[in-house]
């Protein structure tokens, strides 16, 4: 699946990454490369092959109800660009 | 279960200037679950805490943080599934729904979009007796709620709390099967009643704990049985979704004043564009979200820091096997147990806290009465104090003392009221409280005789009178009652009166 300059721009633009319009052309070149090789993939056989998530067999971890972490209001507002009253300050959003 | 049939509602159905339409409603209801912990980190679920304090650094989205999911949380959800009879997917996943706003610091809600942990149930939507709507369950799946911006703190900033983001939130999503805003509040009046007996939600709509996304549509008579048949949505309207209603007033004017503007826009020879929309109370209409527009595509994917969620069928029987009786049933019980009318069955068990309360009252004693007396007296002088039950003065123990003492003839309905009345305020044992105030009905025949013969003996005009007309026998038994201060017992004075003057 080759990647146009339009998918190019709106994937750009989702995921929040500027890209000039003279380097989209280039930037869908290389998205497409990349999707090429991931469609070699597709090519290998996996009828009758239950899909895996996980090379060794794994249950995925759980964690008991009980308040461990928080209170730390300081750290988690520490790289803010900008925090005031212990809120993150960011430029206004209004709907 | 119910004994009860019932037949579904007639759809409501909208005169527009052209021709006649229906409405066609489903819901998307966020509940949050009811655990300590954060869905996948240790932070507290606590509301209204310094901002930013129940922040762990899995929350913030800190480089390198990994999730780890909170057991309980699944739990609730199974019994919130079992609770609606829907079926448990024992494997679910989760997958990430990818979008920016600043209340979400990771880029993308962890949600179950392919795989959720509850499949299809249903919710009995009682709307008048025996007429009631059964609404499906489409799922239900496991997600992170977002945290909360203020815009009104600066004039060029919003503000940011992220104690909200992460919380475990249920989105319990129905088929189209609700046909007017008042089933749609109904609906939810329902469901937050089960998550409340289930002890999975708070269901306080007020805080947000419990929100609603309206899906609404509208179409012409006879498209929507169409649908039913088929389950083809092109026999539907185009469907605008109202997002985030967390009140059953504003739910009711939004799914009205929708239903309007689509009906105006669809006989003006106009489409209807599928969109988002929010609800302004204050100008009473709904307008677009453009901005969730812009978003809408979440290149969802499954999550690759959770491995899919495996859970036993023993586990899942283990919690069926803790399940609280549900208002359905305690409803129908209360209805052929204690020989309540479907009303007074329904205000009782409306809460757990009621429902508790009456059946403690209503155990071994007459229900009906037991009904009469906590719904009219209790519920009464509560209401008007403005407390709940979970303030009453008065416990279960002395109301059920006072029905006693009236079963037992000891005082009167009149006496039981006073006796109420003095225990609300006063408190003490209803026993002692109506011996200590002298509240007896006399029941001594002898006393009740005594008086009698005295006023036959001294007025023999009255006794002629009551021979002719047997209804004006009633001056001895009211000269009697005032006589012994309105302790004697009405009926057994009747009762003696008529004897002693061979009526």
């Amino acid at each position: 699946m080759p990647i146009d300059t339009d998918t190019a721009r709106k994937v750009a633009k989702l995921a929040r990454i500027r890209v000039e319009e003279t380097d989209l052309a280039a930037l869908a070149q290389d998205l497409s490369g990349i999707i090429g090789f991931m469609e070699q993939l597709n090519e290998v056989d996996v009828t009758g092959v239950e899909p895996m998530t996980s090379v060794t067999p794994m249950r995925l971890a759980r964690r008991n109800d009980v308040v461990t972490d928080g209170n730390i209001q300081a750290a988690v507002l520490a790289n803010a660009p900008d925090a005031r009253e212990g809120f993150f300050a960011v430029p206004k959003v209004v709907e | 279960m119910l004994d009860v049939t019932y037949s579904p509602p007639k759809p409501k159905v909208i005169a527009g200037a052209r021709q006649d339409w229906e409405l066609v409603i489903g819901m998307e209801i966020h509940a949050q679950v009811a655990s300590n912990a954060k869905l996948f980190s240790g932070a507290s679920t606590q509301f209204g805490a310094e901002p930013n304090s129940n922040v762990a650094f899995v929350d913030a989205a800190m480089p390198g943080m990994l999730p780890v999911i909170n057991e309980f949380c699944v739990e609730l959800a199974v019994r919130t599934g079992l609770g609606l009879k829907a079926a448990i997917n024992l494997r679910s996943a989760f997958d990430r729904k990818n979008y920016f706003y600043p209340d979400l610091p990771q880029g993308y809600q962890i949600s179950q979009l392919y795989h959720p942990i509850v499949g299809e149930g249903e919710v009995l939507v009682e709307l008048a007796p025996g007429v009631a709507r059964l609404v499906r369950i489409e799922r239900i799946h496991l997600e992170q709620d977002a945290g909360k911006s203020i815009h009104d703190m600066d004039p060029t900033q919003s503000f940011v709390d992220f104690n909200r983001t992460g919380v475990a939130l249920m989105e319990i999503v129905s088929r189209p099967d609700i046909r007017s805003a008042e089933e749609a509040t109904a609906y939810v009046t329902k469901l937050r009643q089960i998550l409340r007996y289930l002890g999975t939600c708070d269901g306080n709509m007020q805080n947000g704990n419990l929100r609603a996304d309206v899906n609404v549509s509208v179409c012409p008579p006879g498209q929507y049985e169409k649908f039913q048949a088929t389950q083809d949505f092109s026999h539907l309207g185009t469907r605008c979704e109202i997002k985030n209603m967390n009140s059953m007033r504003f739910m009711t004017q939004a799914i009205d004043y929708e239903a309007r503007r689509q009906i105006a826009i669809l006989e003006d020879g106009g489409t209807i564009t599928q969109e988002t929309r929010l609800y302004d109370p204050d100008k009473g209409e709904t307008r677009s979200m453009r901005s969730k527009e812009e978003a809408h595509d979440y290149r969802y994917f499954p999550d690759p820091d959770l491995l899919p969620l495996e859970i036993e069928q023993a586990w899942v029987d283990d919690i069926r096997a803790s399940m609280p009786e549900l208002p359905d049933a305690k409803k129908a019980r209360f209805m052929s147990g204690f020989g309540l009318t479907d009303y007074d069955a329904n205000v009782l068990t409306a809460d757990l806290e009621s429902a508790g309360f009456f059946e403690a009252v209503a155990q071994g004693r007459d229900g009906k009465q037991a009904a009469n007396w906590v719904i009219n007296e209790l519920f009464g002088r509560l209401n008007k104090e403005g407390l709940t039950i979970a303030d009453t003065p008065l416990s279960a123990a002395q109301l059920g003392g006072v029905l006693d003492l009236i079963a037992a003839g000891t005082i009167s309905g009149k006496m039981a009221k006073d006796l109420f009345d003095i225990l609300w305020t006063e408190g003490g044992d209803p026993a002692e409280v109506a011996a200590a105030r002298g509240m007896q009905q006399v029941t001594d025949t002898g006393a009740i005789e005594a008086a009698l013969d005295a006023l036959i003996a001294a007025n023999p005009d009255q006794v002629a009178k009551a021979q002719q007309n047997a209804k004006l026998a009633g001056w001895f038994t009211g000269q009697v009652l005032k006589a012994t201060g309105g302790k004697a017992n009405p009926a057994v004075v009747n009762a003696m009166v008529a004897a002693k003057l061979g009526l």
